[in-house]
């Protein structure tokens, strides 16, 4: 279970995170939804320990997420970068088996190519692209090579920031169905930041809205439709009408 | 008050400079640490030494023979001054060794390799590769900087020896076949000359400039600022400091070596 609470989060006067409040069951699927700048990809992270936050606590099964054994905190976690973040100095099948190929997870070179096509092969991509290199391939491309490094070690709390921004609405299906099959299948805990209303319904156990550095409101996605928050309404009719200003 | 206004921007101003360079220090600090602690990536370090010492062969053979050659040209139109012609092959293989071989080599250093490791990892910064980089376990100090100031420390002098070496070459292609010297006696008063001590210094020199070269790319790259704009950034301020420290560096190194 992760839980966060009261995190805040400022870049000089830019406050972003202002006391984000939120708790994902073990095995459950979190979907992040909010406007853009409004600190979602902050609020992954700081779970990671990648930005320090201000003050606030986040616990990850009961245990201080801040110390510890950073090492074996982050083999529990697998993540997609909003830009993909390959390393582009390496061939694909290498991002991909990243993981696999040092450390603590290390296994035989040939293994650990076969599980890289495997995975490739799960987020739609033919094994053709193993040998190629990141700058090579398409920005949609790019980020599902990107999901599948995070799969790639088969963790138990993934971490998708915009998994099908950017991809063709079959794939954007492929990859929903991709991300439930991994928390129902694997039992893993996800949290998924996403703009698109259609992959929440896909993707989410519960919703949680950010809005001014604050969750807004958070419930089971059979509860979204029927609340009655103006800002969640709002958001999911995507009107410009509303308490969220709309700048033009 | 306003008389007393440039004594607090001075004071701001050393306030700064001192708390950079304890920042750079304790970063210079650290990745030394890191080299001698596993995990250890050879394969990063052979790349490495491939970039930093065998790709910059070229660079630094032309820049030591040219300024060998007219290093030979200046000091004898210089010494005919005062019939002291004959002092060429002596002054070439001390200025080359002990001032213009390494401080060359360490300035070419900084150009072509500072820049090149600020602009890779500071766009590796603004791109998350980093931050993907520490979540799948792995240690941006050991994988990226490490291997780099490693392969500095050890290819920046044997690139200095080289430079040296070319260096007198070119001083004695100069003197043999435009200023009328006997070659064997040119190269026994060359070898006679020199010092171990010389030599020994050349070799540390490179070994700190290198150091100072890649420590200062590394810095500035992991330091980056966002955006493209940080890149540029990043690049430009890591060659501006490695070339001043490594100038200011073999200040104190020649004081060190040849006035006590
Ligand atoms: N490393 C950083 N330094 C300064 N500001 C940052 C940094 N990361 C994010 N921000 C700022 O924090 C705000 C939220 O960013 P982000 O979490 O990326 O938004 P989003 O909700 O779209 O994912 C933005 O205003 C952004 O400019
Ligand atoms: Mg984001």
């Amino acid at each position: 279970m992760i839980l966060m609470e009261n995190v805040q989060k400022s870049f000089d006067d830019n406050h972003v995170l202002r006391g984000m409040n939120l708790e994902i069951p073990k095995g459950t699927s979190m979907v992040i939804i909010g406007g853009s700048g409004t600190g979602k990809s902050v609020g992954l992270k700081c779970i990671l320990g990648l930005i320090k936050p201000d003050a606030g606590r986040i616990m990850v099964d009961g245990k201080d997420a801040s110390k510890g054994d950073r090492d074996k905190f982050l083999a529990r976690f697998g993540m997609l970068f909003q830009g993909g973040a390959l390393f582009d100095s390496l061939p694909v099948w290498q991002n991909v088996a990243f993981r696999l190929l040092r450390g603590s997870l290390k296994r035989p070179v040939e293994e650990a190519r076969e599980i890289a096509i495997e995975k490739l092969r799960r987020v739609g991509l033919k094994s053709d692209v193993a040998d190629r290199f990141p700058a090579e391939l398409s920005g949609g491309m790019q980020k599902r090579v990107g999901l599948a490094r995070a799969i790639a070690a088969e963790p138990e709390i993934i971490f998708f920031d915009e998994p099908t921004t950017g991809l063709d609405p079959i794939m954007s299906g492929v990859i929903n169905d991709l991300i439930r099959e991994i928390v129902v299948e694997m039992g893993a805990t996800a949290m998924t930041i996403t703009h698109d209303m259609s992959s929440v319904r896909a993707i989410a156990d519960n919703v949680a809205m950010l809005h001014d550095g604050v969750i807004q409101w958070t419930g089971p996605v059979s509860q979204m439709d029927s609340s009655s928050d103006p800002y969640l309404e709002q958001f999911i009719t995507g009107s410009a009408e509303g308490p969220i200003e709309a700048v033009r | 008050m306003n008389l007393l206004a440039p004594l607090g921007w001075l004071g701001r101003i050393t306030f700064e400079l001192l708390s950079m360079f304890g920042a750079v220090s304790l970063f210079a600090a650290r990745a030394i640490s890191h080299i001698f602690r596993p995990p250890y990536y050879p394969r990063e370090l052979m790349i490495s030494l491939l970039n930093v010492g065998w790709l910059s062969l070229p660079v630094v053979g032309l820049t030591a023979i040219f300024t060998g050659g007219a290093l030979a040209l200046q000091i004898y139109a210089g010494g005919a001054r005062f019939n002291a012609e004959a002092v060429v092959p002596q002054i070439v293989a001390i200025g080359m060794v002990r001032e213009l071989g390494p401080v060359l080599v360490g300035l070419m250093i900084a150009a072509r390799v500072t820049s090149s490791i600020a602009a890779e990892i500071a766009t590796m910064k603004v791109t998350e590769q980093i931050d993907a980089l520490v979540t799948l376990s792995t240690n941006p100090m050991k994988y990226l900087v490490a291997p780099r100031v490693l392969a500095a420390l050890i290819t920046v002098p044997v690139l200095v020896g080289i430079g040296d070496i070319i260096g007198i070459a070119g001083g004695y292609t100069v003197a043999v076949q435009n200023l009328g010297f006997n070659p064997a006696a040119y190269l026994r008063n060359t070898v006679d000359f020199l010092e171990m001590r010389d030599i020994v210094s050349s070799l540390v020199k490179g070994a700190a400039f290198g150091g100072i070269a890649a420590v200062m790319g590394c810095y500035y790259g992991m330091n980056s600022g966002r955006g493209a704009q940080g890149v540029g950034r990043a690049t430009k301020s890591s060659v501006e400091s490695a070339a001043i420290l490594i100038l200011a560096a073999n200040f104190v190194l020649t004081g060190v070596f040849f006035s006590l």
